[in-house]
This record gives structure tokens, sequence and C-alpha cells, in this order.
């Protein structure tokens, strides 16, 4: 435990260190911008427009990290010649994928937690109120960006950053239309259409079940066997996701 | 395993014994193999075929790997780290508790102890070696693999890490390292392996491999006329003339004693005497040209002790 704990401290030294976290501060001016827009509107709308903006821009820089960090973890390691002196210690590679794994989450947790407290800040002084619906959205924010994370160290862990980069991109774009793209194969008519559409429907992870944010705007009720299944299916992915690329690096040569 | 499944035999029947508190140098020119032994020792490279073991064990055991110090060639750091901070995480990754004065011990065992502090992007080559050195000893470990760890530094951080090898002999470690350059294996090393293509073609003790017998004598003199320099001829297996010096190498006692009678009687000044050893360099040229007699021609040799490239030691062909 203390070996995967040093691992996942590294990880998140090494993105403090290298600034990663200064992308707080265009949210913060993102959020300053719109508080600025926000005196042309209409008092009643002035909380509803923060939160449409400020969960959106949790959501955003939120997969910003988790895409830019998790895909270069593997690569990096390997570029730079520190993965000799780190697989050569007596710790399995399985390890190594899941101490940089809990690293990025760390820096995501962090990120996320900040945001937050300058969004609801925000929220407060516009009068709106601080409902529990929101911190919810936001948990299941986090937990779309422990399965965006999970992709990109999958793909880190046999490709470069940019086909990475690229493909984790594809997965998280992919992967809030999936419901939409199945509709669309099943009217389209076309067999061959009808069967990718329905094999990326079952193989990418749907990242609309972690959108709770119209619950969180219009408080909607929410309940919790839908935000049970989010928490599952998350963790399911993320399961997936980690074994296959402890399997891919266990067999990798250095 | 090459790429689209090409096989290239990299090592071929490797088994040697490092003894408990010597230190072994692993010889072998560029291309030899040493690195991918090593590397397979480490548990970064999995052999193709066969096994690898060490202290009797498979050694991508993690227990193996807890009893062993590694030292890549040209290591990397996270640069983002102190020296200090980085060899507390390697500490942690080896199960070493209460490492604080274990490190402070070990930055001052590797000279340090001032720059502990300072990130290691700022540190230079010699500083990251010696970083290496002190994250390789942080366990105290049984073994400690070196991969040509004075490779790429300049004289003074050659001379620091030699130093650091001496201190860590004197500690009664046990050490296996790599290198090309062969005056430091010959200064350090109890033993030595050669390595050559993918083979071990010699081990042993450095004075039971080399033999320590005068084989030739070098001289250097001058002011001798024409016509003796023409007799001089007679006693040398080679003589050169530069300038107003002339070089010459005689093989035998008698020789040298007839040559410098010659130089006494025309009144000639003898310059320098120096006898000639039979170093490691010849003994590795030896393997070398024994393996593939066209590689290696007295030139291709480094003048500073140091062997062919891999081209010039491939050209025989990696089965």
């Amino acid at each position: 435990m203390a070996k995967l704990m040093a691992l996942s401290m590294n990880t998140f030294r090494e993105a403090i260190r290298n600034k990663i976290l200064y992308l707080l501060l265009f949210f913060a001016l993102g959020m300053m911008g719109v508080s600025v827009l926000l005196d042309a509107v209409t008092l009643g709308v002035q909380a509803k427009i923060i939160k449409d903006a400020g969960l959106a821009g949790i959501n955003f820089f939120g997969v910003l990290v988790a895409i830019f960090v998790g895909i270069g973890l593997i690569y990096k390691e390997v570029e730079r010649k520190t993965i000799y002196t780190l697989v050569s210690k007596p710790i399995h590679r399985y390890e190594v994928l899941l101490g940089k794994y809990l690293g990025i989450l760390q820096t995501l947790l962090v990120e996320v937690v900040v945001m937050s407290a300058l969004f609801c800040a925000l929220l407060v002084f516009y009068g709106g109120g601080i409902d529990g619906r929101l911190f919810l959205a936001i948990g299941l924010i986090f937990l779309e960006l422990m399965v965006i994370t999970a992709v990109a160290l999958f793909f880190s862990s046999f490709s470069t950053p940019i086909l990475s980069g690229m493909l984790t991109l594809c997965v998280y774009v992919i992967g809030h239309l999936t419901g939409d793209l199945r509709a669309f194969g099943l009217i389209a008519g076309d067999e061959m259409l009808r069967r990718i559409t329905e094999v990326l429907y079952y193989v990418l992870p749907n990242f609309e079940n972690f959108n709770f944010k119209a619950q969180a705007l219009y408080s909607l009720p929410i309940s919790p066997s839908e935000v049970g299944f989010s928490v599952l299916y998350a963790l399911m992915y993320v399961f997936l996701l980690l074994l296959s690329s402890s399997v891919i690096f266990e067999r990798r040569n250095f | 395993m090459g790429f689209f499944g090409r096989r290239t035999r990299t090592l071929n029947g490797l088994s040697l014994e490092v003894r408990e508190g010597e230190v072994f140098g692993f010889l072998g020119p560029n291309g030899a193999g040493k690195t991918t032994t090593l590397k397979i020792l480490m548990g970064l490279v999995y052999p193709s075929g066969g096994g690898a073991y060490l202290f009797g064990e498979p050694c991508m055991k993690t227990t193996v790997r807890q009893r062993v110090g590694y030292l890549p060639e040209n290591p990397y750091f996270y640069d983002y780290l102190t020296s200090w901070e980085l060899v507390s995480f390697y500490a942690t990754l080896y199960g070493v508790k209460r490492s604080a004065s274990r490190i402070e011990a070990l930055l001052d065992l590797v000279g340090l102890q001032r720059a502990a502090h300072l990130p290691l992007r700022k540190c230079s080559k010699g500083m990251l070696q010696r970083v290496g050195l002190a994250q390789a000893l942080v366990h105290d470990p049984d073994l400690i693999i070196l991969d040509e760890p004075m490779s790429g530094l300049d004289p003074i951080g050659r001379k620091e890490v030699r130093d650091i090898l001496f201190r860590l002999k004197e500690l009664g470690k046990t050490i296996f390292f790599s290198t090309h350059i062969l005056s430091d294996a010959e200064v350090i090393c109890d033993r030595v392996g050669i390595i050559v293509g993918g083979e071990l073609r010699s081990i042993g003790a450095l004075d039971d491999l080399v033999d320590r017998k005068v084989s030739s004598y070098e001289l250097a003199f001058k002011g001798i006329s024409k016509e003796a320099l023409e007799r001089a001829r007679a006693y040398c297996s080679r003589l050169l003339e530069k300038g107003s010096e002339i070089f010459a190498e005689v093989d035998s006692r008698d020789e040298l004693n007839r040559l410098i009678d010659l130089i006494r009687a025309e009144e000639g000044v003898l310059l320098s005497l120096t006898p000639r050893k039979e170093s490691l360099e010849d003994l590795f040229i030896h393997e070398i040209q024994r393996w593939d007699p066209q590689t290696v021609s007295p030139a291709r040799v480094g003048a500073a002790g140091t062997l062919p490239d891999r081209e010039g030691v491939r050209r025989g062909g990696v089965h």
C-alpha cells in the first residue's frame, strides 16, 4: 500500500510541479467572464446560468487534464527512460500503472474540488442556492473523468501521446453520442451500419450515463438506482480498462 | 524477437558467477549484449527463450529484485524532484522504513549532501550518476548491478564515480558492473568476464587472464646518425621517425640492451623507456579477433582503451 501511495504521490507531484493546476486560472477567468455578462440578464436566470457554465467548466477542464496527463504517463516514462529505475524495483508492473492512475485521480480531485469551491462561491454571491444535486452532478462528472483517465492510460500503454490523445478524444466524443448513433443505425436501414453502431454502443462507455447536469440545473428528482447504476458502470469500465492496460504493460520490453 | 517477428539472438547460453564481496567487471564492446543481459536480470526485458536467474531464483520475482540495486546506463530521473525526494521515493518502493538517516548517509557517501535539495533538472551528468548510485544503494542490497557507470562522464565525473566504487568495495559490497572502458575495469575489478557477440568468451581474475610479464619495450631517443639508425632497425620490431625524435619498439631485453648501447656509442639521448605488459585491452582485442578476425585491426582500437563500435563488431552477424 505504501508503494502504491508513493507512486501515486509522485504522479501527483509531477502534475503539480509541471503547473497543470494553472489550468484552474482559466476556469476562474471563464467564470469571471460569465459573471460580467450576468449583469446584462434578468435576476432570476443568473443563478441558472452560473450553474450551467460552472458544471460545463468543471467538466471541460477535468476532461482536459484527464486526457493530457493520462496520455503521456507511460510514454514519458519510457521515452525518458525513468521506467528502467521504476520497473527494476521490487514492485509489480500493474502496481506502477495503478499508482500512476491513482496519481492522476488525486490531481483531478484537487482540481475538481477547487473549481467547485470557486463555482459555489460565485453562485452564493449571485444569490443562488446550493443544492445537494449540484454536488451529485459534480461527483458524477468525477466518475466520468475516472473513466476517461482509464481510457487515456489504456491507449498510452501501447501508443504515442498524439495517437493516444486522438483515440481518447474519439472515445470521449463517440461516448457522448453512442445512444444517438445507435438510434441512427436502427433507422438508417443499412445492416452494416446498424451492426457498427451496435458494437460501438456496447463496447464504448456511454458518457451520458454520468450526465446529471439537467437534473441539477432544473432541480429535477434523481433516483438512487440511477446513481448506483452510474457508479457501478464507471467502476466496471475502470476495472476492465486498467486490467487490459496491465496485461499490455506486463508484456512490454523496455 | 525483432519487428515482424524477425528473430535476433542477442545472448547465447550466458552463465556466470559473481562471488560475495567481489567487484566483477562485465566487459564487452558496444552491442555485445551487456545491457541486454542486465535488463533481463532486472526484469526490464523478457528473454525470448530460456530463463534468467539471480541467487538461484527466477529474476522476475520481486523478492529477487529486493536484494539487488540497479543503476541503468545514462540514467534519467524525474527532474522535478530533488536528490533527496528521489532517493526517498525509491526507498519507499524498496520498503525501507525510517529512511531519513539512511538517505542522509547515502547522499554523504556519494558526495551530494550539499545538493540534496537541488532539483535534478539543475544537476550535472556526474551528479545524476551519483544520485543514481544512491538510489541503487538505498535498501543496502546484496548485489549492486551497474550498467556502464562511467560512460558519458567527463574525467572528473569518472574519477568521482570510480572513487565511490572504491568506497563500496572497501565496505565489502558485491558489485557487478558492465563497461567498455577497460582502464576503469583494470583498476577496480577483482574478476572480469568478457562477452562478445552475445557469448561469454573468458572469465576469471585479472591476473589469471592477463599475462603481467613484460612483452616489449617502447623507447624514444634522438641524436644518432642516419647510419646508426639503419643499424638500429635490425633490433627493432617497429621504428618511427618523427622530426628529430625516433620511436622504437623492441621485443626482448637483449635487443633493448643492444639498442641502448648503440644510442650511447652514438652519444644520442634516450628520452624515455617504457616496458609494455599485456593489458586487459590486449586480451580484449584478442578475444574479439578470435571471434571475428576481420573485425579488429590495431588502428580501430580507440586511444583511450575503448573498443570498436557496434557496426565493427557485429559485422560477423548476430544470429
